[in-house]
Protein backbone atom coordinates (compact mmCIF):
# COMPACT_ATOMS: atom_id res chain seq x y z
CA UNK A 1 0.00 0.00 0.00
CA UNK A 2 1.13 3.65 -0.43
CA UNK A 3 1.79 5.94 1.55
CA UNK A 4 0.02 9.57 1.41
CA UNK A 5 1.87 13.06 2.49
CA UNK A 6 -0.12 15.72 3.40
CA UNK A 7 1.48 19.10 1.79
CA UNK A 8 1.16 22.63 3.54
CA UNK A 9 0.97 24.95 1.01
CA UNK A 10 0.47 28.66 0.54
CA UNK A 11 -1.52 28.42 -2.14
CA UNK A 12 1.47 28.77 -4.54
CA UNK A 13 3.92 26.17 -4.03
CA UNK A 14 3.75 23.71 -1.37
CA UNK A 15 6.52 24.41 1.52
CA UNK A 16 9.95 23.27 0.94
CA UNK A 17 9.57 20.99 3.87
CA UNK A 18 6.84 18.48 1.91
CA UNK A 19 10.16 17.41 -0.38
CA UNK A 20 12.13 15.97 2.94
CA UNK A 21 8.51 14.47 3.94
CA UNK A 22 8.56 12.72 0.42
CA UNK A 23 11.99 11.68 0.96
CA UNK A 24 11.10 9.88 4.27
CA UNK A 25 7.85 8.78 3.08
CA UNK A 26 9.73 6.59 0.14
CA UNK A 27 11.32 5.20 2.71
CA UNK A 28 8.47 3.42 4.26
CA UNK A 29 6.66 2.73 0.83
CA UNK A 30 7.75 3.45 -2.54
CA UNK A 31 4.81 4.77 -3.92
CA UNK A 32 4.43 7.99 -3.07
CA UNK A 33 0.77 10.21 -3.13
CA UNK A 34 0.27 13.87 -1.72
CA UNK A 35 -2.73 15.66 -0.95
CA UNK A 36 -3.21 19.06 -1.46
CA UNK A 37 -6.11 20.18 -0.26
CA UNK A 38 -7.15 24.09 -0.69
CA UNK A 39 -9.15 26.84 -1.57
CA UNK A 40 -7.38 27.71 -5.81
CA UNK A 41 -4.50 24.91 -4.49
CA UNK A 42 -3.91 24.36 -8.44
CA UNK A 43 -0.66 25.77 -8.69
CA UNK A 44 0.72 24.30 -5.19
CA UNK A 45 -0.76 21.05 -6.57
CA UNK A 46 1.39 21.30 -9.70
CA UNK A 47 4.67 22.22 -7.15
CA UNK A 48 4.05 18.63 -5.66
CA UNK A 49 3.65 16.90 -8.78
CA UNK A 50 6.82 18.06 -9.30
CA UNK A 51 8.49 16.47 -6.58
CA UNK A 52 11.01 13.65 -7.67
CA UNK A 53 9.56 10.31 -6.57
CA UNK A 54 5.48 11.26 -6.26
CA UNK A 55 3.63 9.17 -8.07
CA UNK A 56 0.01 10.84 -7.76
CA UNK A 57 -1.23 14.09 -6.44
CA UNK A 58 -4.53 14.59 -4.84
CA UNK A 59 -5.81 18.20 -5.37
CA UNK A 60 -8.95 18.68 -3.09
CA UNK A 61 -10.71 21.43 -3.52
CA UNK A 62 -13.19 23.09 -1.05
CA UNK A 63 -13.59 26.73 0.58
CA UNK A 64 -13.32 24.95 4.25
CA UNK A 65 -9.29 24.36 3.49
CA UNK A 66 -8.31 27.90 2.84
CA UNK A 67 -6.56 28.25 5.96
CA UNK A 68 -5.28 24.58 7.36
CA UNK A 69 -8.17 24.45 9.88
CA UNK A 70 -7.39 21.22 11.89
CA UNK A 71 -11.10 21.06 12.47
CA UNK A 72 -11.67 20.61 8.25
CA UNK A 73 -8.64 19.15 7.03
CA UNK A 74 -8.53 16.02 9.96
CA UNK A 75 -11.81 14.10 8.53
CA UNK A 76 -10.53 14.29 5.08
CA UNK A 77 -6.96 12.82 6.24
CA UNK A 78 -9.19 9.80 7.84
CA UNK A 79 -11.47 9.88 4.42
CA UNK A 80 -8.33 8.71 2.71
CA UNK A 81 -6.05 7.20 5.64
CA UNK A 82 -7.71 3.48 4.99
CA UNK A 83 -6.17 3.64 1.34
CA UNK A 84 -2.63 3.84 2.77
CA UNK A 85 0.09 2.18 4.70
CA UNK A 86 1.08 5.73 6.03
CA UNK A 87 0.27 8.66 6.13
CA UNK A 88 3.17 11.38 6.49
CA UNK A 89 3.49 15.32 7.22
CA UNK A 90 6.45 17.20 8.05
CA UNK A 91 6.30 18.27 11.98
CA UNK A 92 5.79 22.11 11.85
CA UNK A 93 2.90 24.04 13.17
CA UNK A 94 0.46 22.68 10.66
CA UNK A 95 1.64 18.84 10.42
CA UNK A 96 1.45 19.14 14.29
CA UNK A 97 -1.87 20.62 14.83
CA UNK A 98 -3.56 18.09 11.81
CA UNK A 99 -1.71 14.81 12.01
CA UNK A 100 -2.74 14.13 16.20
CA UNK A 101 -6.25 15.33 15.16
CA UNK A 102 -6.38 12.68 12.43
CA UNK A 103 -4.52 10.02 14.66
CA UNK A 104 -7.15 9.78 17.27
CA UNK A 105 -10.16 10.04 14.81
CA UNK A 106 -8.77 6.86 13.06
CA UNK A 107 -8.17 5.48 16.50
CA UNK A 108 -4.24 4.98 15.99
CA UNK A 109 -1.19 6.28 17.43
CA UNK A 110 1.07 9.02 16.19
CA UNK A 111 4.89 8.64 15.70
CA UNK A 112 5.96 12.79 16.49
CA UNK A 113 9.36 13.77 14.76
CA UNK A 114 10.72 11.00 13.18
CA UNK A 115 14.53 11.44 12.33
CA UNK A 116 15.28 7.88 11.19
CA UNK A 117 13.19 5.26 9.19
CA UNK A 118 14.10 2.20 10.05
CA UNK A 119 11.55 -0.43 8.59
CA UNK A 120 8.13 0.63 7.39
CA UNK A 121 7.01 0.00 11.06
CA UNK A 122 9.53 1.64 13.10
CA UNK A 123 11.31 4.67 13.37
CA UNK A 124 13.77 6.58 15.43
CA UNK A 125 12.59 9.98 17.58
CA UNK A 126 14.17 12.38 19.49
CA UNK A 127 12.59 12.32 23.62
CA UNK A 128 13.94 14.58 26.19
CA UNK A 129 14.84 17.32 24.08
CA UNK A 130 16.64 15.41 22.04
CA UNK A 131 18.96 14.10 25.31
CA UNK A 132 17.71 10.47 23.93
CA UNK A 133 16.64 8.71 21.28
CA UNK A 134 13.91 6.53 21.31
CA UNK A 135 13.38 3.20 18.27
CA UNK A 136 9.54 3.02 18.52
CA UNK A 137 7.34 0.04 16.18
CA UNK A 138 4.11 0.67 15.65
CA UNK A 139 1.60 -1.61 15.84
CA UNK A 140 -1.37 -0.02 14.28
CA UNK A 141 -2.56 -0.85 10.76
CA UNK A 142 -2.54 2.56 9.58
CA UNK A 143 0.80 4.92 10.81
CA UNK A 144 0.54 7.84 11.16
CA UNK A 145 4.14 9.54 11.42
CA UNK A 146 5.68 13.21 11.25
CA UNK A 147 8.90 13.37 10.56
CA UNK A 148 11.44 16.12 11.20
CA UNK A 149 12.57 17.75 7.68
CA UNK A 150 16.10 18.12 8.47
CA UNK A 151 17.16 14.61 8.93
CA UNK A 152 15.74 14.10 5.55
CA UNK A 153 17.19 15.12 2.18
CA UNK A 154 14.89 17.07 0.44
CA UNK A 155 13.54 14.73 -2.89
CA UNK A 156 14.59 16.73 -6.53
CA UNK A 157 12.64 18.59 -8.40
CA UNK A 158 11.59 17.47 -11.79
CA UNK A 159 9.24 15.24 -11.40
CA UNK A 160 5.75 15.01 -13.41
CA UNK A 161 3.22 13.30 -11.63
CA UNK A 162 -0.34 13.09 -12.60
CA UNK A 163 -2.72 15.30 -10.74
CA UNK A 164 -6.15 13.78 -9.55
CA UNK A 165 -9.09 15.72 -8.36
CA UNK A 166 -11.17 15.15 -5.30
CA UNK A 167 -14.04 15.58 -3.41
CA UNK A 168 -13.43 17.62 -0.08
CA UNK A 169 -15.10 16.97 3.09
CA UNK A 170 -16.97 20.71 3.68
CA UNK A 171 -16.51 22.28 6.82
CA UNK A 172 -17.17 21.31 10.15
CA UNK A 173 -18.15 24.18 11.27
CA UNK A 174 -16.01 24.18 14.78
CA UNK A 175 -13.57 27.21 13.92
CA UNK A 176 -12.82 29.99 11.26
CA UNK A 177 -9.84 32.23 10.33
CA UNK A 178 -9.48 35.76 11.49
CA UNK A 179 -6.20 36.70 10.24
CA UNK A 180 -2.63 36.24 10.49
CA UNK A 181 0.34 38.77 11.89
CA UNK A 182 2.85 37.40 10.04
CA UNK A 183 6.63 38.22 10.02
CA UNK A 184 7.98 39.75 7.12
CA UNK A 185 11.09 38.88 5.92
CA UNK A 186 13.61 38.54 3.23
CA UNK A 187 15.86 36.66 4.63
CA UNK A 188 15.92 32.77 4.32
CA UNK A 189 13.62 30.64 6.13
CA UNK A 190 15.06 29.92 9.27
CA UNK A 191 14.38 25.94 8.37
CA UNK A 192 15.68 25.59 5.36
CA UNK A 193 18.72 28.38 5.56
CA UNK A 194 22.15 27.08 4.74
CA UNK A 195 23.78 29.90 7.39
CA UNK A 196 21.41 30.87 10.36
CA UNK A 197 22.31 33.66 12.85
CA UNK A 198 20.76 33.43 16.36
CA UNK A 199 20.70 35.84 19.15
CA UNK A 200 20.41 35.59 22.53
CA UNK A 201 19.30 37.09 26.20
CA UNK A 202 23.08 38.45 25.79
CA UNK A 203 21.67 41.11 22.34
CA UNK A 204 19.99 42.86 25.46
CA UNK A 205 17.03 44.53 23.28
CA UNK A 206 15.52 44.28 20.19
CA UNK A 207 17.29 47.29 18.72
CA UNK A 208 20.54 45.79 18.86
CA UNK A 209 19.26 42.51 16.74
CA UNK A 210 19.85 44.94 14.05
CA UNK A 211 23.40 44.06 14.00
CA UNK A 212 22.52 40.29 13.82
CA UNK A 213 20.58 41.48 10.88
CA UNK A 214 23.43 42.96 9.08
CA UNK A 215 25.40 39.96 9.56
CA UNK A 216 23.08 37.59 8.58
CA UNK A 217 22.51 39.77 5.41
CA UNK A 218 25.90 39.51 4.47
CA UNK A 219 26.03 36.06 4.99
CA UNK A 220 22.91 35.38 3.05
CA UNK A 221 21.85 33.78 6.91
CA UNK A 222 18.75 33.10 8.48
CA UNK A 223 17.50 34.68 12.01
CA UNK A 224 17.20 32.60 14.79
CA UNK A 225 16.74 33.24 18.47
CA UNK A 226 16.40 31.76 21.85
CA UNK A 227 13.56 31.91 24.24
CA UNK A 228 14.75 34.31 26.40
CA UNK A 229 15.00 36.60 23.61
CA UNK A 230 11.75 35.57 22.23
CA UNK A 231 9.98 35.91 25.93
CA UNK A 232 11.75 39.22 26.02
CA UNK A 233 10.13 40.61 22.89
CA UNK A 234 13.44 41.93 21.21
CA UNK A 235 11.97 39.11 18.12
CA UNK A 236 9.07 37.20 16.87
CA UNK A 237 7.77 33.75 18.17
CA UNK A 238 8.48 32.08 15.11
CA UNK A 239 12.25 32.84 15.30
CA UNK A 240 12.91 30.46 18.61
CA UNK A 241 15.29 27.63 17.71
CA UNK A 242 14.62 24.99 20.29
CA UNK A 243 13.30 22.02 22.05
CA UNK A 244 9.78 23.82 21.63
CA UNK A 245 10.54 26.05 18.66
CA UNK A 246 12.16 25.12 15.46
CA UNK A 247 15.07 22.88 14.18
CA UNK A 248 17.81 24.09 12.09
CA UNK A 249 20.83 21.85 10.60
CA UNK A 250 22.06 24.65 8.47
CA UNK A 251 25.89 24.13 7.02
CA UNK A 252 27.14 27.26 9.59
CA UNK A 253 25.11 27.96 12.67
CA UNK A 254 26.39 30.75 15.11
CA UNK A 255 25.21 31.54 18.21
CA UNK A 256 25.64 34.73 20.00
CA UNK A 257 24.94 35.38 23.18
CA UNK A 258 23.22 32.06 23.73
CA UNK A 259 24.21 30.23 26.61
CA UNK A 260 23.38 26.88 25.24
CA UNK A 261 20.72 25.38 27.23
CA UNK A 262 19.83 21.90 26.20
CA UNK A 263 16.51 23.55 25.57
CA UNK A 264 18.65 25.67 23.07
CA UNK A 265 20.62 22.80 21.44
CA UNK A 266 17.73 20.25 21.08
CA UNK A 267 16.96 22.47 18.38
CA UNK A 268 20.21 22.95 16.98
CA UNK A 269 22.94 20.76 17.44
CA UNK A 270 22.92 18.89 14.34
CA UNK A 271 24.42 21.95 12.71
CA UNK A 272 27.39 20.69 10.71
CA UNK A 273 29.67 23.77 11.68
CA UNK A 274 28.42 25.79 14.57
CA UNK A 275 30.18 28.88 16.33
CA UNK A 276 29.74 30.78 19.54
CA UNK A 277 30.45 33.70 20.25
CA UNK A 278 29.74 34.43 24.32
CA UNK A 279 31.23 36.34 27.11
CA UNK A 280 31.38 33.56 29.33
CA UNK A 281 33.98 30.76 28.85
CA UNK A 282 32.13 28.33 31.01
CA UNK A 283 28.95 28.93 28.73
CA UNK A 284 27.16 25.38 27.69
CA UNK A 285 27.47 26.71 24.04
CA UNK A 286 31.04 26.22 23.66
CA UNK A 287 30.60 22.04 24.72
CA UNK A 288 29.06 21.69 21.10
CA UNK A 289 31.15 24.75 19.16
CA UNK A 290 33.38 23.67 16.55
CA UNK A 291 35.20 27.18 17.16
CA UNK A 292 34.33 29.16 20.19
CA UNK A 293 35.05 32.76 20.20
CA UNK A 294 34.81 34.38 24.38
CA UNK A 295 34.46 38.18 24.48
CA UNK A 296 32.18 40.87 23.77
CA UNK A 297 29.26 40.49 21.41
CA UNK A 298 29.25 44.21 21.00
CA UNK A 299 32.92 44.34 19.81
CA UNK A 300 33.23 41.14 18.11
CA UNK A 301 30.01 40.99 15.75
CA UNK A 302 30.91 44.54 14.07
CA UNK A 303 34.24 43.13 13.65
CA UNK A 304 32.98 39.51 11.95
CA UNK A 305 30.52 41.56 9.85
CA UNK A 306 33.04 43.56 8.72
CA UNK A 307 35.82 40.84 7.99
CA UNK A 308 33.20 38.97 6.05
CA UNK A 309 32.54 42.07 4.30
CA UNK A 310 36.45 41.80 2.81
CA UNK A 311 35.50 38.59 1.29
CA UNK B 1 -18.41 27.28 33.56
CA UNK B 2 -15.71 24.48 34.82
CA UNK B 3 -12.07 24.77 33.02
CA UNK B 4 -10.26 21.47 33.17
CA UNK B 5 -6.36 21.60 33.28
CA UNK B 6 -4.15 18.94 32.83
CA UNK B 7 -1.08 18.23 34.41
CA UNK B 8 1.70 15.94 33.99
CA UNK B 9 4.27 15.10 36.23
CA UNK B 10 7.42 14.98 34.00
CA UNK B 11 11.46 14.77 34.92
CA UNK B 12 12.67 18.43 36.04
CA UNK B 13 13.62 20.88 33.01
CA UNK B 14 16.95 21.14 34.57
CA UNK B 15 17.96 17.94 35.16
CA UNK B 16 20.28 15.81 32.71
CA UNK B 17 19.27 13.22 31.50
CA UNK B 18 20.75 10.17 31.45
CA UNK B 19 19.89 6.76 29.41
CA UNK B 20 19.79 3.56 31.11
CA UNK B 21 22.37 1.16 31.05
CA UNK B 22 20.19 -1.43 29.89
CA UNK B 23 18.94 0.87 26.80
CA UNK B 24 14.94 0.13 28.21
CA UNK B 25 14.64 4.04 29.24
CA UNK B 26 15.94 6.92 31.26
CA UNK B 27 16.84 7.02 34.49
CA UNK B 28 14.23 8.45 36.98
CA UNK B 29 15.13 6.95 40.06
CA UNK B 30 16.11 9.98 42.62
CA UNK B 31 15.46 12.33 39.85
CA UNK B 32 13.94 15.41 40.31
CA UNK B 33 9.98 15.62 39.08
CA UNK B 34 8.04 18.80 38.83
CA UNK B 35 4.89 19.48 36.48
CA UNK B 36 5.57 19.48 33.26
CA UNK B 37 6.30 23.77 32.38
CA UNK B 38 3.46 24.21 29.81
CA UNK B 39 0.94 22.52 32.30
CA UNK B 40 1.74 25.22 34.57
CA UNK B 41 0.95 27.46 31.98
CA UNK B 42 -2.65 26.00 31.67
CA UNK B 43 -3.22 26.08 34.91
CA UNK B 44 -2.35 29.92 35.50
CA UNK B 45 -4.51 30.68 32.32
CA UNK B 46 -7.39 28.61 33.90
CA UNK B 47 -6.89 30.91 37.38
CA UNK B 48 -6.73 34.22 35.25
CA UNK B 49 -10.40 33.10 33.74
CA UNK B 50 -11.79 31.90 37.10
CA UNK B 51 -9.95 35.69 38.77
CA UNK B 52 -12.13 37.60 35.51
CA UNK B 53 -15.12 35.38 36.31
CA UNK B 54 -14.97 33.38 33.20
CA UNK B 55 -14.68 30.36 35.24
CA UNK B 56 -16.43 29.14 38.26
CA UNK B 57 -14.27 26.19 38.91
CA UNK B 58 -10.96 24.46 38.09
CA UNK B 59 -10.06 20.59 38.20
CA UNK B 60 -6.63 19.66 37.99
CA UNK B 61 -6.29 16.15 35.73
CA UNK B 62 -3.44 13.87 36.29
CA UNK B 63 -2.66 10.52 35.04
CA UNK B 64 0.31 8.57 36.40
CA UNK B 65 1.44 6.85 39.32
CA UNK B 66 0.45 7.43 42.90
CA UNK B 67 3.00 10.20 42.72
CA UNK B 68 1.23 12.44 40.23
CA UNK B 69 -0.68 13.94 43.42
CA UNK B 70 1.80 15.62 44.04
CA UNK B 71 1.52 17.34 40.70
CA UNK B 72 -2.14 18.04 41.15
CA UNK B 73 -1.41 19.50 44.55
CA UNK B 74 0.72 21.95 43.00
CA UNK B 75 -2.00 22.76 40.96
CA UNK B 76 -4.20 23.13 44.17
CA UNK B 77 -1.57 25.07 45.62
CA UNK B 78 -1.60 27.80 42.50
CA UNK B 79 -5.45 27.68 42.64
CA UNK B 80 -7.33 24.85 41.27
CA UNK B 81 -10.07 23.87 42.99
CA UNK B 82 -10.11 20.11 43.04
CA UNK B 83 -7.80 17.07 41.51
CA UNK B 84 -8.75 14.03 39.54
CA UNK B 85 -6.03 11.84 39.58
CA UNK B 86 -6.20 8.51 37.05
CA UNK B 87 -3.94 6.49 39.12
CA UNK B 88 -2.03 3.44 37.13
CA UNK B 89 1.57 2.15 37.08
CA UNK B 90 1.10 1.63 33.30
CA UNK B 91 3.34 3.32 30.56
CA UNK B 92 0.91 6.21 29.03
CA UNK B 93 0.83 7.63 25.46
CA UNK B 94 -0.86 10.02 24.22
CA UNK B 95 -3.82 8.61 22.69
CA UNK B 96 -4.49 6.77 26.22
CA UNK B 97 -4.02 10.43 27.81
CA UNK B 98 -6.53 11.51 25.49
CA UNK B 99 -8.86 8.71 26.13
CA UNK B 100 -8.60 8.92 29.92
CA UNK B 101 -9.35 12.84 29.70
CA UNK B 102 -12.14 12.03 27.26
CA UNK B 103 -13.81 10.13 30.32
CA UNK B 104 -13.40 12.77 32.88
CA UNK B 105 -14.91 15.49 30.56
CA UNK B 106 -17.57 13.32 29.89
CA UNK B 107 -18.20 13.11 33.26
CA UNK B 108 -17.42 16.80 34.13
CA UNK B 109 -18.84 18.39 30.98
CA UNK B 110 -16.59 21.67 31.53
CA UNK B 111 -16.52 24.51 29.07
CA UNK B 112 -12.75 24.29 28.22
CA UNK B 113 -9.54 21.94 28.59
CA UNK B 114 -6.86 23.61 28.68
CA UNK B 115 -3.28 21.22 28.40
CA UNK B 116 0.37 21.76 27.46
CA UNK B 117 1.46 21.88 23.70
CA UNK B 118 3.98 19.39 25.03
CA UNK B 119 5.14 17.05 27.36
CA UNK B 120 9.21 17.80 27.71
CA UNK B 121 9.57 13.89 28.44
CA UNK B 122 8.41 12.19 25.48
CA UNK B 123 8.15 15.38 23.63
CA UNK B 124 4.74 14.38 21.63
CA UNK B 125 3.04 17.26 21.16
CA UNK B 126 -0.49 15.24 20.70
CA UNK B 127 -2.74 14.95 23.82
CA UNK B 128 -4.54 18.05 23.37
CA UNK B 129 -5.03 17.72 19.78
CA UNK B 130 -6.31 13.97 20.38
CA UNK B 131 -8.82 14.73 22.79
CA UNK B 132 -10.03 17.79 21.26
CA UNK B 133 -10.75 14.74 18.14
CA UNK B 134 -12.34 12.25 20.61
CA UNK B 135 -14.83 14.76 21.83
CA UNK B 136 -15.64 16.27 18.38
CA UNK B 137 -14.52 19.56 19.44
CA UNK B 138 -12.70 22.66 18.39
CA UNK B 139 -8.87 23.07 19.22
CA UNK B 140 -7.05 26.18 20.16
CA UNK B 141 -3.54 24.68 19.70
CA UNK B 142 -0.14 26.69 20.80
CA UNK B 143 -2.11 29.48 22.36
CA UNK B 144 -0.09 32.73 22.93
CA UNK B 145 -2.88 35.12 24.00
CA UNK B 146 -6.99 33.85 24.43
CA UNK B 147 -9.85 35.65 24.81
CA UNK B 148 -13.37 33.99 25.79
CA UNK B 149 -16.49 35.66 25.24
CA UNK B 150 -20.25 34.17 23.84
CA UNK B 151 -19.68 30.71 23.73
CA UNK B 152 -16.49 31.15 21.61
CA UNK B 153 -13.02 31.43 22.12
CA UNK B 154 -10.48 33.91 20.12
CA UNK B 155 -7.19 32.14 19.82
CA UNK B 156 -3.79 33.86 19.10
CA UNK B 157 -1.59 30.85 18.24
CA UNK B 158 1.86 30.92 17.42
CA UNK B 159 2.70 29.24 14.19
CA UNK B 160 5.67 28.70 12.05
CA UNK B 161 5.26 32.29 10.26
CA UNK B 162 4.88 34.28 13.10
CA UNK B 163 1.16 34.10 14.72
CA UNK B 164 -2.00 33.69 13.21
CA UNK B 165 -5.72 34.30 14.95
CA UNK B 166 -9.00 31.58 14.97
CA UNK B 167 -12.44 31.50 16.35
CA UNK B 168 -13.72 28.41 17.77
CA UNK B 169 -16.72 27.37 19.12
CA UNK B 170 -17.06 26.02 22.75
CA UNK B 171 -16.59 23.45 24.20
CA UNK B 172 -12.96 23.72 23.22
CA UNK B 173 -9.82 21.88 23.64
CA UNK B 174 -7.07 24.59 24.20
CA UNK B 175 -2.77 23.99 24.16
CA UNK B 176 -0.51 26.65 25.24
CA UNK B 177 2.62 28.11 24.42
CA UNK B 178 5.43 29.69 26.28
CA UNK B 179 4.04 33.03 26.00
CA UNK B 180 0.12 32.49 27.20
CA UNK B 181 1.11 34.18 30.55
CA UNK B 182 3.83 33.61 33.32
CA UNK B 183 3.02 31.05 35.90
CA UNK B 184 2.88 32.30 39.64
CA UNK B 185 4.55 30.70 42.22
CA UNK B 186 2.36 29.19 44.75
CA UNK B 187 2.39 31.55 48.51
CA UNK B 188 2.77 29.37 51.24
CA UNK B 189 -0.78 29.88 52.49
CA UNK B 190 -1.77 28.50 49.40
CA UNK B 191 0.35 25.52 49.59
CA UNK B 192 -1.50 24.37 53.45
CA UNK B 193 -5.07 25.13 51.81
CA UNK B 194 -4.36 23.08 49.32
CA UNK B 195 -3.76 20.11 51.83
CA UNK B 196 -7.24 20.43 52.76
CA UNK B 197 -8.49 20.39 48.28
CA UNK B 198 -10.19 16.80 47.47
CA UNK B 199 -8.22 14.86 45.02
CA UNK B 200 -10.19 11.99 43.21
CA UNK B 201 -8.43 8.89 42.42
CA UNK B 202 -9.76 6.66 39.43
CA UNK B 203 -9.05 3.73 37.67
CA UNK B 204 -8.48 3.62 33.73
CA UNK B 205 -10.47 0.29 34.11
CA UNK B 206 -13.47 2.09 36.04
CA UNK B 207 -13.34 4.91 33.26
CA UNK B 208 -13.36 1.92 30.73
CA UNK B 209 -10.51 2.91 29.10
CA UNK B 210 -7.80 0.67 27.14
CA UNK B 211 -4.85 2.27 27.50
CA UNK B 212 -1.90 -0.44 26.23
CA UNK B 213 0.64 1.15 24.56
CA UNK B 214 -0.05 1.55 20.34
CA UNK B 215 4.12 1.93 20.26
CA UNK B 216 6.35 -0.89 21.26
CA UNK B 217 9.50 1.03 22.70
CA UNK B 218 12.55 -0.96 21.03
CA UNK B 219 15.59 0.81 22.58
CA UNK B 220 16.04 4.09 23.95
CA UNK B 221 19.74 5.18 23.24
CA UNK B 222 22.33 8.22 24.10
CA UNK B 223 22.08 10.20 20.97
CA UNK B 224 25.61 10.38 19.28
CA UNK B 225 27.76 12.97 20.66
CA UNK B 226 29.68 16.07 18.63
CA UNK B 227 33.15 15.77 18.85
CA UNK B 228 34.62 18.94 20.96
CA UNK B 229 35.82 21.98 18.70
CA UNK B 230 38.23 24.58 19.57
CA UNK B 231 38.40 27.76 20.95
CA UNK B 232 40.05 30.33 18.52
CA UNK B 233 41.48 34.17 19.74
CA UNK B 234 40.31 36.37 17.26
CA UNK B 235 37.73 37.17 14.63
CA UNK B 236 40.73 37.13 12.16
CA UNK B 237 41.15 33.23 13.18
CA UNK B 238 37.45 32.64 12.80
CA UNK B 239 37.11 34.20 9.66
CA UNK B 240 39.95 32.17 8.23
CA UNK B 241 38.83 28.55 9.78
CA UNK B 242 35.27 29.06 8.41
CA UNK B 243 36.41 29.75 4.87
CA UNK B 244 39.19 27.33 4.64
CA UNK B 245 38.79 24.23 7.15
CA UNK B 246 34.79 23.86 7.56
CA UNK B 247 33.96 25.77 3.91
CA UNK B 248 31.25 27.27 5.19
CA UNK B 249 31.04 30.75 4.19
C1 LIG C 1 9.43 24.18 28.70
C2 LIG C 1 10.64 24.94 28.23
C3 LIG C 1 10.85 25.02 26.87
C4 LIG C 1 11.94 25.75 26.38
N1 LIG C 1 12.13 25.79 25.04
C5 LIG C 1 13.19 26.48 24.56
C6 LIG C 1 13.45 26.55 23.15
O1 LIG C 1 12.75 25.97 22.34
N2 LIG C 1 14.50 27.29 22.74
C7 LIG C 1 15.34 27.96 23.62
O2 LIG C 1 16.28 28.64 23.16
N3 LIG C 1 15.12 27.88 24.93
C8 LIG C 1 14.07 27.19 25.43
N4 LIG C 1 13.86 27.17 26.78
C9 LIG C 1 14.63 28.09 27.64
C10 LIG C 1 16.02 27.61 28.02
O3 LIG C 1 15.93 26.77 29.15
C11 LIG C 1 16.89 28.83 28.36
O4 LIG C 1 16.29 29.57 29.40
C12 LIG C 1 17.12 29.77 27.18
O5 LIG C 1 17.54 29.03 26.05
C13 LIG C 1 18.16 30.82 27.53
O6 LIG C 1 18.30 31.76 26.51
P1 LIG C 1 19.67 32.57 26.35
O7 LIG C 1 20.77 31.61 26.15
O8 LIG C 1 19.44 33.60 25.31
O9 LIG C 1 19.76 33.34 27.74
P2 LIG C 1 20.79 33.16 28.93
O10 LIG C 1 20.81 31.77 29.41
O11 LIG C 1 20.50 34.25 29.88
O12 LIG C 1 22.19 33.41 28.25
C14 LIG C 1 22.64 34.64 27.78
C15 LIG C 1 24.10 34.45 27.39
O13 LIG C 1 24.59 35.64 26.81
C16 LIG C 1 25.92 35.84 27.22
N5 LIG C 1 26.20 37.28 27.12
C17 LIG C 1 25.62 38.29 27.79
N6 LIG C 1 26.13 39.47 27.41
C18 LIG C 1 27.06 39.21 26.47
C19 LIG C 1 27.94 40.02 25.70
N7 LIG C 1 27.95 41.34 25.80
N8 LIG C 1 28.76 39.39 24.84
C20 LIG C 1 28.79 38.05 24.71
N9 LIG C 1 27.98 37.24 25.41
C21 LIG C 1 27.11 37.81 26.27
C22 LIG C 1 25.96 35.32 28.65
O14 LIG C 1 27.28 34.95 29.02
C23 LIG C 1 25.01 34.13 28.57
O15 LIG C 1 25.70 32.93 28.30
C24 LIG C 1 12.80 26.41 27.28
C25 LIG C 1 12.59 26.29 28.65
C26 LIG C 1 11.53 25.56 29.13
C27 LIG C 1 11.32 25.45 30.60
N1 LIG D 1 -0.05 11.52 31.95
C1 LIG D 1 -0.55 12.75 31.81
N2 LIG D 1 -1.22 13.33 32.84
C2 LIG D 1 -1.73 14.58 32.70
N3 LIG D 1 -1.63 15.30 31.59
C3 LIG D 1 -0.98 14.78 30.54
C4 LIG D 1 -0.41 13.49 30.59
N4 LIG D 1 0.17 13.24 29.39
C5 LIG D 1 -0.02 14.35 28.63
N5 LIG D 1 -0.72 15.28 29.32
C6 LIG D 1 -1.14 16.61 28.85
O1 LIG D 1 -0.96 16.71 27.46
C7 LIG D 1 0.02 17.70 27.15
C8 LIG D 1 0.79 17.31 25.91
O2 LIG D 1 1.49 16.12 26.12
P1 LIG D 1 2.16 15.28 24.94
O3 LIG D 1 1.11 15.08 23.91
O4 LIG D 1 2.59 13.99 25.59
O5 LIG D 1 3.33 16.08 24.44
C9 LIG D 1 0.81 17.88 28.42
O6 LIG D 1 1.39 19.17 28.49
C10 LIG D 1 -0.25 17.67 29.47
O7 LIG D 1 -1.03 18.85 29.64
Amino acid sequence: MAVLVVAAHDGKTVRANVANAVAAAAQMDPEVHVLVAGSNAGEAAQSAAAIQGVAKVLQAEDAAYANWLAEDIAPLVVKLAPGYSHVVMAADSVGKNVAPRAAALLDVAQVSEAIQVVSPDTFVRPIYAGNAMATVQSTDKIKIVTVRPTNFKAAAGGGSAAIEQIAGTGSAGLSSFAGAELSKSERPELTSAKIVVSGGRGLQSGENFKMLETLADKLGAGLGASRAAVDAGYVPNDYQVGQTGKVVAPDLYIAIGISGAIQHLAGMKDSKTIVAINKDEEAPIFQVADYGLVGDLFQIVPELTAAIEKK
Amino acid sequence: MKVLVAVKRVIDYNVKIRVKADNTGVETANVKMSMNPFDEIAVEEAIRMKEKGAATEIIAFSAGPAQCQETIRTALAMGADRGVLVQTDAELQPLAVAKLLKAVVDKEQPGLVIVGKQAIDDDSNQTGQMLAALLGWSVGTFANKLNVADGTVEVKREVDGGLENIKIKMPAVITTDLRLNEPRYASLPNIMKAKKKPIETLAPDALGVDVAPRLKTLKVEEPPKRKSGIKVKTVAELVEKLRNEAGVI
